[in-house]
């Protein structure tokens, strides 16, 4: 342990805890900016020095361990006045549009202008003048904004491994952006949105739908239906107050009928539908040897855009099954339709994802109009609902709860644990297992692959048989798992792992790009665990037993992999380069 | 076999005897005494001796000639060449006298060959330690001979090998920093040109000081000539047995290659150096962790400057004592400068450390060259800051230089006269550490730009004294806030310009009016009408058309069109434009 003190207070801390940390043990605050808690510090902007007792010298609070003996000033006239210098530097550099920008009221910038009190400008004002990009469906880059604190970059490199975007240029003619300086939509950027999620101003922000919606929603000719994904109801709280993991489902039903949908469906129930094809693919492919092994999940719009544009050889390996956002719509604008008796050509079908990939998944492949019409007409970000229900005044927090529409709505243990790093699985295998045993798993829990682990494996025994699986989040992590298949299959020797599950976002869904600000490992965690723990409070915990499920494959599909699931719930890929 | 050698300088210029052929004088003369097989006479460029007509030094007794006229080659060839005495009153007496350690062999070896460099006791100290001395004793030599860096951090050698050498690491790299990049400095270069073996010797004693088994030298792409005498060095010194497997039959093993900087300032910063080297943007990042104990690849990784390096074989060869002996009490031995702007003698001047200011400019630089007033010294280069008159009897070493609100930084020093302007000169250095700031940090990335823009406007006659307010605001803020010393620092020139000479800055302000005559938006031309002989010179050199006139009435200029060039000042034989 440590000991040092922070303005003249002890503190005692483990080797290692950064003076930003350290300082929290006697209730300091020290402001930062380009600091986020998920990162590994930038330390480019400068706000977070402080003094060592009596010295001129400056540490940077967020990236320097704190040392045995060490005497730490964090505030005094002169730091104040170079953090409050470096602040109004930065905003000399940003435009002053913060009432139209969509982080208004949620940009760090902002805040710790308003915090400073900063009244006036000090400096001439330079704004690069760098063109937006909106070459994407899933965000808009405005260059100008950006504050060069480099989170982005940070995780779209470092964490994600994907190297969409970089800083280019030298001085105060740098900027970030894709690289190379192309347009994003033409960069190997896969939409996952963790970049605009840690973004501090609105450099990137998601391709805001809302007011679209809006507009649906008012059109008196228009049957508005919505799905909520399952990892939106233990993440929305976190937008009014309540604390991560928090489950508010009943609340986000009530609130999003008084929006004026006039259905509300859970994706989760599609989730149930998606393990139905996908673990029927599993044993076609394990026990019927009917396909490549391993079979690799498809669900996440970033990952399928990940492996066409960077593992082309895996595509083979691929789960055909559509991902539940796409089954929600095409069975709204199908199944319910024709149930309802509901013109599909008047359903619009809205989306509420964790995610910005499921912007551009919307029109992905010609397949995403299997209905006839768009199967989804807009997908909105976690964030952007919040935004809408902030507009229209209801006091969520204390919204009464109510159930969704049950014919695409009720969901199972298994459906809702979808929104997590390693549900995916969990749910196929609780399914594959009945499906090929014919009985029941004693032990549903999976532990080995749930947590943050980057690379999780497990083995199990299914009917004399060993299933191995693994399941990667993050991009980073995804290669090791692909090159571990590549090397047996370029040996001739049988896959490592029968079964893959891939999530672009660290932490899966739970940690989405389209989730609400600030996340940390403690905060996918705990969302993770508010989908564990609705899990666990269902009736039903696997995909086959539920009985609208069931009732759907008797009524409308038939069989799982029959002929029309096939046309309607299945997709293929393209191999997008040569590499 | 030559048995001696004559350096000879013979194109000083300004010398009284017109000494063109001086050259070929003495070579007839060494034939005629049959000496022309066993004299070399090899001419030189810059033996660092000013204003002493034609010089020359004898080897191998060293004893140096100024001020010889070709009547004085006789006794010479009797006295030195033919006996190896020195004839007393041809020597060369400096007032005072450079000592050159670094710079000691560069213009005497032939730098691409190896054997001239061993007969000059070249790797001598690496076959002492390899042999004789384990690592820690030549960390403990470094330690104690009180070398410190001499890129510009000041930082002890001895110390910085130490923690590296303790750090755990499965490899630790080694690398020379020859990134030199502050304007008008060229003292590595000249020492990667003219010695490139005394580096390498120094590279391969800090890796076996470390525990290195890789090498680096880092040298900007702008030096291809550094470059190509380094690389081969570095090849005659693997033919040797002198680097690569087995050093000198030893169990020492290290390898050196070269990687070429590709012209970015930020690139000397250590932690932007080691990402350039790793194929990464040439950014700083934070420390710690130091390089020392995670550096190049993660491995524990010593940086030296080229200067640096070349002090470490004399050290090992001579001893810490002797080291230590030169200098003053904070800051041992020598240290090179590159002497330039208005001094009479500009070139590389190595004097040991605790010299005066004024000793450089003056005895040594020979005073300012136009015969106009001393104004300033710059040193340190864009992080160093001016030093005004009064600071001239200050010896030089790394704290006093720092005291004055300057650095030693790895060397530069700009000589500047009554016709310099110190808000110019702020705006000179900014200028340069803009264009070549990362980008990466706010404090340095728009404060610099705004320093920049706030001193365009004072130069410019737009300046207001707030400004004065925000250049301090803006120039403390980058200061204590940037991420590494190229931040950190180059608001010096614009701190210590403020410091020493705010009258100009208000002058500027308050009167638009630059004193040094340098700031051209704040000039202002007239013809004086007594002194003006109507030749109408000024009318037809002026481009803008701004002078209108005739033979017969005169001429005048307008104020409006004038854009303030000064050709009509320079142009006039009068003295009849006057600027003001």
């Amino acid at each position: 342990m440590i000991q040092a003190t922070i303005n003249r207070k002890p503190v005692t801390v483990p080797e290692g805890t950064t003076i930003l940390e350290a300082a929290r043990q006697v209730q300091v605050k020290i402001p930062t900016l380009c600091y986020h808690p998920d990162l590994p510090p930038t330390a480019s902007c400068g706000i977070c020095i402080v003094r060592l007792e009596g010295t001129k010298r400056m540490l940077r609070a967020c990236c320097t361990p704190i040392e045995e003996g060490m005497k730490i000033i964090t505030h005094d006239p002169e730091i104040v006045e170079v953090r409050r210098t470096v602040l109004e530097l930065i905003l000399s550099n940003h435009p002053n549009d913060c009432l139209k920008c969509g982080r208004n009221q949620s940009c760090e910038l902002q805040n710790l202008a308003a915090d400073f009190g900063i009244r006036e400008e000090l400096f001439t004002k330079f704004i690069g003048g760098n063109p937006k990009d909106d070459s994407t469906n899933a965000f808009v880059i405005e260059p100008d904004k950006c504050i060069h604190c480099g989170r982005c970059i940070e995780i779209c490199q470092e964490i994600q491994g994907v190297w969409a975007l970089s800083f280019l240029g030298r001085g105060f003619n740098s900027r970030f952006a894709p690289a190379a300086g192309q347009k994003l939509v033409d960069s190997p950027c896969v939409l996952c949105g963790q970049c605009a999620s840690h973004c501090p101003t609105g450099a990137i922000f998601e391709k805001d739908d809302t007011l679209q919606v809006w507009q649906e929603l008012q059109n008196p000719d228009t049957f508005c239906v919505v799905q909520i994904a399952p990892v939106v109801r233990v993440a929305i709280g976190e937008a009014f107050g309540m604390s991560a993991g928090t489950n508010v489902t009943g609340k986000l039903y009530t609130v999003l009928r008084r929006l004026g949908f006039n259905a509300v469906f859970d994706t989760s129930f599609a989730a149930d539908v998606t393990i139905m094809e996908e673990a029927s693919e599993f044993v076609e492919r394990f026990v019927h040897k009917k396909g490549p092994l391993p079979l690799i999940t498809s669900c996440c719009p970033s990952w399928v855009i990940y492996l066409e544009k960077q593992v082309p050889d895996m595509v083979e390996y691929f789960s055909s099954c559509k991902s539940p956002q796409q089954i929600s719509g095409l069975l709204t604008k199908t199944y319910y339709a024709e149930k309802m008796n509901v013109d599909p050509s008047k359903i619009v079908v809205v989306s509420i994802m964790p995610c910005t990939s499921k912007k551009a998944e919307l029109t992905r492949t010609e397949e995403m109009f299997a209905s006839g019409y768009q199967d989804v007409d807009y997908s909105l970000t976690t964030r952007e609902l919040a935004r809408m229900i902030k507009q229209t005044g209801k006091d969520f927090a204390n919204l009464p709860d109510s159930e969704p529409d049950h014919l695409l709505g009720d969901y199972t243990g298994a459906g809702v644990i979808f929104g997590t790093t390693g549900g995916v699985m969990e749910a196929a295998l609780r399914s594959a297992y009945s499906f090929i045993t014919k009985e029941k798993l004693g032990e549903l829990e999976f532990e080995d692959i749930r947590g943050l682990d980057g690379v999780k494996e497990l083995s199990i025994d299914v009917a004399g048989s060993k299933v191995n699986v693994a399941v990667a989040h993050g991009l980073g992590n995804v290669m090791s798992v692909m090159n571990r298949v590549r090397e047996a299959r370029d040996k001739g020797e049988p896959s490592p792992y029968d079964f893959i599950e891939v999530m672009a976002c660290p932490g899966g869904c739970a940690g989405g790009g389209g989730q609400p600000y600030g996340v940390t490992d403690e905060i996918r965690a705990a969302r993770a665990q508010g989908l564990y723990q609705d899990d666990r409070e269902h009736e039903f915990r696997l995909s086959h037993e539920n009985p609208c499920v069931q009732q759907l494959y008797k009524d409308f599909l038939g069989e799982p992999l029959s002929h029309k699931a096939h046309e309607l719930l299945h997709t293929h890929y393209v191999k997008r380069t040569t590499g | 076999m030559s048995e001696k050698t004559v350096l000879l300088q013979d194109t000083t210029a300004g010398s009284t005897t017109g000494t063109h052929d001086f050259f070929g004088i003495f070579k007839a003369a060494l034939r005629e005494s049959n000496l022309a097989d066993t004299v070399r006479l090899v001419r030189v460029a810059d033996m660092g001796i000013y204003n002493q007509g034609v010089v020359m030094t004898i080897l191998p007794e060293d004893i140096t000639y100024a001020n010889v006229e070709p009547n004085d080659i006789k006794r010479i060839i009797g006295v030195t060449l033919k006996h190896g005495n020195p004839v007393k009153d041809l020597l060369y007496q400096p007032k005072f006298r450079q000592m050159r350690l670094v710079l000691k062999n560069c213009g005497r070896l032939d730098p691409s060959s190896i054997d001239e460099y061993i007969a000059a006791d070249g790797y001598r100290a690496l076959l002492k330690v390899v042999e004789q001395q384990t690592p820690e004793q030549v960390i403990a030599d470094l330690t104690a001979s009180g070398l410190r860096g001499r890129g510009g951090g000041g930082y002890s050698t001895g110390l910085k090998w130490k923690f590296t050498r303790e750090a755990a690491g499965d490899e630790k790299y080694m690398i020379c920093n020859a990134d030199e990049g502050d304007p008008g400095a060229y003292m590595d270069r000249s020492v990667l040109e003219g010695n490139p073996h005394s580096v390498i010797e120094g590279m391969l004693l800090a890796g076996y000081a470390i525990g290195a088994t890789q090498g680096f030298f880092y040298i900007r792409a702008e030096y291809p000539l550094a470059i190509e005498r380094v690389q081969k060095a570095i090849d005659q010194a693997r033919e040797r047995g002198l680097l690569g497997s087995n050093v000198l039959g030893s169990d020492f093993s290290m390898e050196i290659e070269i990687r070429l900087g590709a012209g970015a300032f930020v690139c000397g910063e250590e932690t932007a150096l080691i990402a350039s080297i790793e194929g990464k943007r040439g950014t700083p990042v934070p420390r710690p962790p130091y390089p020392s104990v995670k550096g190049l690849w993660g491995m524990p990784t010593c940086i030296n400057n080229v200067e640096t390096l070349a002090n470490v074989a004399p050290i090992i060869l001579h001893g810490a004592e002797w080291f230590s002996g030169i200098g003053t009490k904070t800051s041992k031995g020598t240290k090179v400068f590159a002497v330039t702007g208005k001094v009479r003698n500009s070139g590389l001047v190595e004097v040991p450390m605790g010299t005066t200011l004024r000793d450089i400019v003056f005895e040594i630089g020979g005073g300012i060259a136009s015969g106009k007033a001393f104004k300033a010294v710059q040193t340190g280069g864009p992080s160093g800051g001016v030093i005004p008159e009064k600071y001239l009897d200050t010896p030089v070493d790394y704290d006093n230089l720092q005291k004055l609100g300057s650095i030693m930084g790895s060397g530069g020093m700009i000589v500047m006269d009554e016709d310099d302007c110190m808000v110019d000169i702020a705006k000179f250095y900014i200028t340069f550490c803009v264009e070549e700031s990362c980008g990466k940090c706010a404090p340095c990335r728009i404060g610099g730009y705004q320093i920049m823009h706030i001193l365009n406007g004072i130069t410019e006659g737009r300046g207001t004294l707030e400004d004065l307010d925000r250049l301090i605001l803006i120039s403390r803020a980058m200061k204590m806030g940037s991420l590494c010393g190229l931040g950190q620092t180059a608001a010096n020139p614009i701190i210590s310009t403020l410091t020493y000479f705010e009258d100009e800055y208000r002058e500027h302000i308050v009167n638009h009016r630059c004193p040094a005559g340098k700031c051209k938006a704040l000039l202002k031309f007239s013809i004086i009408r007594h002194l003006c002989k109507r030749c109408g010179l000024c009318e037809r050199a002026c481009p803008e058309k701004a002078i209108s006139g005739d033979r017969e009435h005169g001429y005048s200029i307008d104020a409006d069109k004038c854009t303030h060039c000064g050709v009509c000042f320079d142009v006039c034989k009068f003295s009849a434009v006057e600027r003001v």
